[in-house]
This record gives C-alpha cells, sequence and structure tokens, in this order.
C-alpha cells in the first residue's frame, strides 16, 4: 500500500523525538565541553580560544601515567574478555549451552561497582583467597601485597574482564544463531581440524561482523569507567577519566577548564581506539588468510582454547564468590582472620542501613523504572515507526563516546536551562544509555516476527494500536521482559550521569556503594552492595517468570526465550 | 457485489513488473483462482488486494470491492478477509478468543459473542475446544478454525493464499470443499492463489493464469 500521511508524520515524530531527547544532549555536550576546552566558559567569565586549559592538563602530575593506565587497563581487558568469551562459546556449545546461558544473567545483572567491592571483598589481602591460602602459607596476619588498587591496574582489569566476558559470551552466542556452527565443526572436523582451529579459522571471521559493535561498545566502557577504577584501580594517579571526573568535582571551579581539555581528550582517544581496534580486526582478516592456506591442524590451538575456556571458567567462580561475599559480609557479626567464613551473623547492618539508604534505595528505583518505562516507550514507537537503515546506528552513539566526555557539557547546559540536580535530570541522562542496551534487545525480535500476523490482524479490521496491544506485544512479551530487566540493570548501574546530573543531590545505591567502597565497614558496604544488585536481580527473575506464568499454556511461545 | 481487478500491475522499485496487467471480474458467491509458479507473484498480488503490499512495491491499476475503490483505503478498513497456508492463529490466545478476536465489536454483550463463537466453532468441527492452545491443533483444524476467525469478521470479500498445500493430501480435498461451501453461503466474492490445478477447477470460477515474467 503507499504510504498515508499518517504514517509519515507519525514517522517524522518519533524521528524528532528521538532527535530531541538522545542526540540534542550528546552534541550540546560535547559542544560545551569542547568549547571549555578551548577556554571558553562564560559562567566563569573566561572567553576563549586558547590553549591554557589544555597545557594546564598535560601539567597534570602523573597525566601521562593515567593516559597510560587507561589505554592498558582498556585494550588489555577488552581483549582479553573477548578471547575469554570466544573459547568459553567453543567449549559450551559442544555441550548445553542454553542452560549454561541463563546461569550467565546473575553476572549481567549484577552492577559494576557491586562487583567491583565484591572482588575487592576476594581479593583483598584480608579477603577470601588469602584466608584459604593462610593456613598453607603460615600467614598470622593479612599479607602485605598490594592486591587492590595495585599501581599497574591488574585489579582493576580483573574486574572489567569477570564483568564483560559474561556480557560478550551471550553476544557471542546470540550471533551463533546466524552462523551455520554445526555444519561447519562437522566439516572441519571430517578435514582433521581440531576444535580451537575451526574456530579461529572458520567460526571467528564469520562471528566478527556479528559482534563488532558490541565488542566497541566494551572497549569505550573499559576506557571511560568510573565506579569500576574507584574501587579497583590505582588511586595516585588513577586512570585518566577517573583524574578528569576528580577536577570536574574539584571545589576550584577553575578547574572545569582543563577537566573540559581532558574530557575531549579522553572522546579522541576513543575514537582513534576503535579506529585501532578495527584495524587491527582488518589486519588479521588480511594476513589470517596466509595462516590458514599452510593447512596446519594446529594442536597448539586446541591447547589454547582449552587454557582460555578454563581460566574464563575459573574467573566466572571468582565472580560468583565475589556476589556470595557481598551477601556474607552484609550478614556478618564478627569474621576474624584467617577464617574462612564469619563466626557469628547477624541482620544488624540490615536493620541499621534500612533506616539510612532508605532514600538512596528509591532514588535508584524510581530512576531505572522511569528510565525503563520511557526507553521502552521510545523503542516501541521507534521500531513500529522506522525502517531498518544505516541511520539507526546513531541511536548506540551514547555507548560509543566517553561519558565524560559530554556529560559534563550537559549537565552545564541544563544549569543554564534551570533543570539541574532534579530528579528528573538523572532520568534522562540514565536514558541515553538504557534506551540504545534496549534497542539491541528488542531489535532482532521484533523485526524477526512474522509480519503476517499484523496482516492477519488487520485484515480481521485490528487498526495499528489494536495490532500492537492485541498481537505484536503479547507475542513479543518475553523479548520485551528481557529488555525491561536489561534497562533496569544498565541503569541501576549508572554512576557518572547520576553524579553530574543529579549535582551530587541525588543520591542512589550506586554513588553509596562507591562512596563507601573507600570505607572500613564491609557489613554496611555489604548492605549496600547486595541492595544494589538485588533490583536487578529482582527484574531478571521476573522477565523469566511473568512470560512463562502469562504464557503457560501456549506451547508456541515458550521455546521463544531470550 | 463483486471484487474487480482493473489493470492491476505491481511493479518492484527500480524494477520490472511482476506479472503483465491483470483484469479480473468475480462476482458475488463465486471463488475466483490465480494460477501460476511460486515465485511469480500470486502472494504479492494478494497482499496488494488486501492492503498489505510490502514497501519497495508500487501497485498501479484498480481494486474494486462493491463499487468501492480499494486502492488508498487502510487494510482494517477495507473488510477484506485474508487467510494464509499457515493458518497464523495468534499463538498468545486460546482458540476461542482467536475467533473472537475477529468478531466485530459491534456484537456487545459477554453472552452474545461468547455464544458467536461456540456457533463458528460448532460449524468448524471443533465444539468444546475453545480452551485449547492453538498450537496443540492439527492442521487440518487450524485452517478450519482460521477460516472461521474471518468469516466471523463478516468480509465483503476473501483472499486465500494457498491455504490448503500445507494439508495432508487425504485431508486436503474435505477441508477445501469445507472452505468453499462456508465462502459460497455468504455470497461474497472470493479469490484463491493456488499453483494446484484441483484448487482452480474445485473452485468453479474465472480462472487466471500468471505464467511468469512479463513486461
Amino acid at each position: 500500500m503507499q504510504e498515508g500521511l499518517l504514517e509519515k508524520s507519525l514517522r517524522a515524530a518519533v524521528l524528532v523525538i528521538a532527535a530531541l531527547a538522545l542526540f540534542a544532549p550528546i552534541s550540546a555536550g560535547l559542544w560545551h565541553s569542547a568549547g571549555a576546552a578551548l577556554g571558553h566558559l562564560p559562567a566563569l567569565g573566561k572567553a576563549g580560544p586558547s590553549v591554557g586549559p589544555l597545557t594546564e592538563l598535560l601539567a597534570q602530575p602523573g597525566f601521562a601515567t593515567a593516559l597510560r593506565l587507561t589505554l592498558v587497563t582498556g585494550f588489555a581487558a577488552t581483549i582479553l574478555s573477548l578471547l575469554l568469551a570466544i573459547a568459553l562459546a567453543a567449549a559450551i556449545t559442544q555441550g548445553p549451552a542454553r542452560i549454561i546461558s541463563r546461569l550467565l544473567a546473575p553476572f549481567l545483572a549484577m552492577p559494576h561497582a557491586a562487583m567491583a567491592v565484591g572482588l575487592a571483598f576476594v581479593l583483598a589481602p584480608s579477603g577470601w583467597i588469602a584466608r584459604a591460602l593462610a593456613p598453607v602459607l603460615g600467614w598470622a596476619r593479612p599479607p602485605d601485597l598490594a592486591t587492590v588498587n595495585d599501581a599497574f591496574g591488574a585489579a582493576l582489569t580483573l574486574g572489567l574482564v569477570v564483568k564483560e566476558t559474561p556480557f560478550l559470551l551471550l553476544v557471542i552466542l546470540a550471533a551463533l544463531t546466524q552462523v551455520p556452527l554445526r555444519a561447519h565443526i562437522n566439516t572441519a572436523q571430517s578435514l582433521g581440524y581440531g576444535l580451537g582451529a575451526i574456530w579461529a579459522k572458520v567460526i571467528v571471521p564469520q562471528l566478527w561482523p556479528l559482534i563488532r559493535l558490541p565488542v566497541t561498545v566494551v572497549l569505550i566502557y573499559n576506557l571511560s569507567v568510573i565506579d569500576m577504577a574507584l574501587i579497583l584501580g590505582p588511586s595516585n594517579p588513577p586512570t585518566a577519566a577517573v583524574l578528569i571526573a576528580r577536577m570536574f568535582s574539584s571545589p576550584d571551579l577553575a578547574q572545569i577548564l582543563p577537566a573540559s581539555a581532558g574530557a575531549i581528550l579522553l572522546g579522541v582517544l576513543a575514537a582513534v581506539s576503535i579506529a585501532a581496534l578495527w584495524s587491527g580486526a582488518r589486519a588479521i582478516a588480511c594476513f589470517g588468510p596466509i595462516w590458514v592456506r599452510r593447512g596446519g591442524r594446529g594442536a597448539w590451538i586446541n591447547t589454547l582454547f582449552s587454557a582460555f575456556a578454563m581460566l574464563g571458567a575459573g574467573l566466572l567462580v571468582l565472580g560468583a564468590s565475589a556476589m556470595v561475599s557481598l551477601g556474607l559480609w552484609s550478614l556478618t557479626w564478627r569474621w576474624p582472620w584467617p577464617m574462612l567464613l564469619p563466626e557469628s551473623l547477624s541482620f544488624a547492618a540490615w536493620a541499621s542501613a534500612m533506616d539510612d539508604f532508605g532514600p538512596a534505595l528509591q532514588n535508584t528505583a524510581l530512576i531505572a523504572l522511569a528510565s525503563t518505562a520511557i526507553s521502552l516507550a521510545l523503542a516501541v514507537a521507534w521500531l513500529e515507526t522506522q525502517f531498518k537503515s544505516r541511520r539507526e546506528a546513531l541511536i548506540y552513539l551514547p555507548l560509543l563516546i566517553p561519558q565524560i566526555s559530554f556529560l559534563f557539557g550537559m549537565n552545564t547546559l541544563l544549569l543554564e536551562l534551570g533543570g539541574q540536580g532534579s530528579i528528573g535530570a538523572v532520568i534522562w541522562a540514565h536514558v541515553l544509555f538504557v534506551f540504545p542496551y534496549m534497542m539491541i534487545a528488542l531489535t532482532g525480535p521484533w523485526r524477526g516476527l512474522d509480519p503476517r500476523y499484523g496482516h492477519a490482524a488487520a485484515s480481521l479490521g485490528a487498526g495499528r494500536l489494536r495490532q500492537l496491544w492485541a498481537v505484536k506485544l503479547p507475542m513479543l512479551l518475553t523479548p520485551i521482559c528481557a529488555a525491561v530487566a536489561i534497562g533496569v540493570a544498565v541503569s541501576v548501574a549508572q554512576y557518572l550521569p547520576t553524579l553530574f546530573l543529579g549535582a551530587g543531590r541525588i543520591g542512589t545505591l550506586t554513588t553509596e556503594a562507591v562512596t563507601l567502597a573507600s570505607s572500613s565497614d564491609r557489613r554496611i558496604t555489604g548492605v549496600v552492595t547486595s541492595l544494589q544488585a538485588a533490583l536487578p536481580f529482582a527484574a531478571y527473575l521476573l522477565a523469566f517468570i511473568i512470560p512463562k506464568l502469562a504464557h503457560r499454556n501456549r506451547s508456541a511461545l515458550q521455546g521463544a526465550s531470550a | 457485489m463483486s471484487l474487480i481487478l482493473q489493470d492491476v500491475c505491481i511493479t518492484p522499485n527500480g524494477g520490472a513488473a511482476l506479472f503483465a496487467p491483470l483484469s479480473l471480474t468475480i462476482p458475488a458467491g463465486q471463488i475466483g483462482a490465480v494460477m501460476g509458479p511460486s515465485g511469480v507473484g500470486k502472494s504479492t498480488l494478494l497482499s496488494a488486494i488486501a492492503g498489505h503490499l510490502p514497501r519497495g512495491f508500487a501497485l498501479t491499476g484498480e481494486i474494486t470491492l462493491n463499487g468501492a475503490r480499494m486502492n488508498d483505503i487502510a487494510p482494517q478498513s477495507r473488510r477484506i478477509g485474508l487467510m494464509f497456508q499457515d493458518a497464523l492463529l495468534f499463538p498468545h490466545l486460546s482458540l476461542a478468543d482467536n475467533l473472537a478476536f475477529g468478531l466485530p465489536a459491534q456484537i456487545k454483550g459477554k453472552a452474545a459473542r461468547k455464544a458467536a463463537v461456540e456457533q463458528a466453532l460448532a460449524a468448524a468441527g471443533l465444539a468444546g475446544m475453545g480452551a485449547r492452545d492453538p498450537a496443540t491443533l492439527s492442521g487440518g483444524e487450524r485452517a478450519r478454525a482460521a477460516l472461521m476467525r474471518s468469516l466471523l469478521a463478516q468480509p465483503q470479500a476473501i483472499l486465500l493464499d494457498e491455504p490448503f498445500s500445507k494439508l495432508d493430501t487425504a485431508l486436503r480435498a474435505g477441508i477445501r470443499a469445507f472452505a468453499f461451501d462456508h465462502i459460497r453461503a455468504r455470497a461474497i466474492p472470493a479469490l484463491i492463489v493456488t499453483h494446484d490445478a484441483s484448487d482452480a477447477a474445485a473452485a468453479g470460477g474465472p480462472v487466471l493464469n500468471l505464467g511468469g515474467q512479463a513486461g
């Protein structure tokens, strides 16, 4: 049918709303940061252009080290997570991959800050690992080792790897549905290749175009992460993103200028890093065939894959013990060295924390629900009115630019408009990140739904809205619930958007957790991080149960679970 | 009372027309047939008549139902029923709710609506199965249910897109007779696309052959 005027205006309206809600704050934020980076900040009575802020930034003590730390931890964590995820995917697709992928849900739900705190609990000189080793090595006291906040950023890299490997593993498992995995493995095996060599030479080249975007998102995240770097990373000098965030929060307002220069510099660094990652992949694609042509069956690769899969499994166990340690510490009354389990348990920490952190819990839940609801409405409107196009890649822009590069600028803009420091501003900032993740979860299932169901409904007299309400939404209930769970998890995990757009006045469990991480009371920290993790856990649990209940007698919809 | 196609032609953007312009008049109570091998654009033709022409295709010519021009009317307002080879019962609704989906909202009152659905179920030989999950029905049961759902919407014409091609040969003739009898009883024009000559013969109305590439 020729497209009607209504259709056209609907599409234009959704496009305009998305542009105003998503692209406007980012571009305005970048514009503002760029201006301040060049010394132009009328609010402080400064007019540019000048290179002053940049030279001031470069003169910051330890800035070169901070930059190197950022690059090393960012790239090391990304490449390591990718290799581990590929090796794990190769291993578990030989077995019950669907059941194992279910077990990854807690890792996805877990906020970065909570995972970092849990890892600190496990890795610290007085943590679980040291306690397990103490009887063997005869340690009477916790060893004097910097196992967390080490100057090399090893603990930070480990934390990022523990959090991102499960994400990339799920991304790979989803992408594998578009690759004839079984047939290619069988074919190559009959030619004498082992599993590792098959993955390296046959599967990964087909996989890369499908996972390039998520891997890039992970790289940018790792290069610009703040909360995990504050909890696990070195403190003096910290990573570049933390250094810049500190300058932004400095009581000396003049620091905003060099901080903005840093924000823009980090953005440029991110762009260069994306280029490096993609050209690295191109180079491998260029020279890989030379290696394939030699025809080696590559027994060493099989060994390497097994080793990586075991390392990956070990890190997942570490991550799981980090999650357990949070809950355990929150219930601990006394836990003397070197006992492996607490001597006595108590709800005292919970009782006192619930009074202190009630408002933070409320804020966290409100912001998560509101930003997820807004993002879901926007995603449904987008998918219902927009056609698949290259333009759509712009949706993922907020995930491809370091948060700090535009959030402070966005904040300054809101300050001028008068909406800064409100819960609405924080919700808006969260939508910038919740929406793209929900789109990632929804786009495939939405566009994969047989359009003839909608046609059948229309031919029975159902209009657009009834097709959506009565047919599409119920049929897509499973992916919608999964997307909502992801949205809640993404929102709960946000640190910098809450800090900057809330102007420090809106406290969430995440901002509290980061503040508490450096405190000495592990019980209270355990309570707050457990609460922080409980919200997305509950969302994932509901996302699993609701479609099962709603479709309990509908066998055609039972198989299609996310 | 008739469905008239006048010089209807479908052209993909920047491509050649799927078939030469075709004209066909189907009087009320008759079942016309469009024959041709798969890939010739039969299903696209039905989509165009129903109003679901995919993006990237353009329709020329006139589609008229009972004297009204259909070309620019929204699909849900055309009152043209559509039945696919997969019955496309909505998987999240029970069998009875699938039929109730087709029933016009003008039929008010829980009892009246329920009675109408029960009656349709009985007519399709599915009495007492209203609470069933559509996924548990046999192919023949699904086809009869889908036809009843279409007819409950009180269409002014009905289009059938190879509705019997996935059924067992043993069932086919019976279900075809069931469908055609019900459609004729409504005294509305119908159009079936099929690659099976026996479908066209059973339809007994005007037949059009879409041979292949034209124009």
